[in-house]
């Protein structure tokens, strides 16, 4: 199983809101400089928000938040806090990253492989995403 | 305490989580196995991650100050 030095972070990201996607940023990169292997896969919502097309605008914030939205934005900025996107992208340079997009999901909206962010590792299912979390923490986020 | 030689000095004042934690993982990698890393951070949790990031990752922290908000620690590159 499971060495001491070896553990694993796997997020299941079925949100496609801003507010649920900067964790998984930040979760993804954290576990991935502490040596963690990271599995990302997402799903639904969070797969329909890793096409091109919608990391080219605003990603939209959960309705119920909607109010704090724009301050929250403003102060991200002025903290020149990276965007969710830049933290996936750092946790591939610095850890064992894997993203993997359902498959699907993608016949759901229609979307194509060529469609999805350049950080997707492979298209995949349930079962190659749960072999991959086997022994490690899962978070459905 | 004798002096420590301080191989590379990571500025990550100003960073937020996961900042000070992703910059000292590269940073440590830019350093030789034995040689010490300084983190300079003003993030309130640069300590306890810091702290916890080196016990995953199998290195030493050798001293950590707090002073006027900013925190220095001293990571020794073990692995």
């Amino acid at each position: 199983m499971t060495s001491d030095n070896k553990r694993k972070l796997s997020l299941i990201v079925f949100s496609g809101t801003i507010d649920k996607l900067m964790p998984v940023g930040i979760l993804a990169s954290g576990a991935a400089a502490a040596g963690y292997e990271v599995n990302v896969f997402f799903t639904f919502w969070g797969l329909n928000a890793i096409t091109k097309k919608s990391m080219e605008g605003m990603q939209p914030i959960d309705k119920n938040y909607e109010q704090f939205g724009p301050v929250m934005m403003q102060k991200m900025k002025e903290m020149n806090f990276p965007m969710w996107t830049q933290l996936i992208e750092q946790a591939k340079e610095v850890g064992e990253v894997k993203v993997i997009a359902c498959s699907t999901t993608m016949e759901f909206f229609g979307i194509k492989r060529e469609d999805l962010a350049p950080f997707v590792d492979d298209v995949a299912g349930v079962a190659t995403f749960l072999d991959r979390a086997e022994g490690g923490i899962t978070l459905f986020i | 305490m004798a002096e420590i030689k301080i191989a590379k000095t990571l500025d990550a004042k100003g960073l937020y989580c996961p900042g000070p934690v992703l910059e000292t993982a590269k940073a440590v990698k830019q350093i030789n196995i034995g040689e010490v890393l300084e983190v300079l951070a003003t993030d309130p949790a640069a300590k306890p991650d810091i702290e916890a990031w080196a016990r995953r990752t199998g290195n030493q922290i050798l001293d950590i100050k707090q002073e006027g908000g900013i925190t220095r620690i001293l990571v020794k590159r073990v692995k």
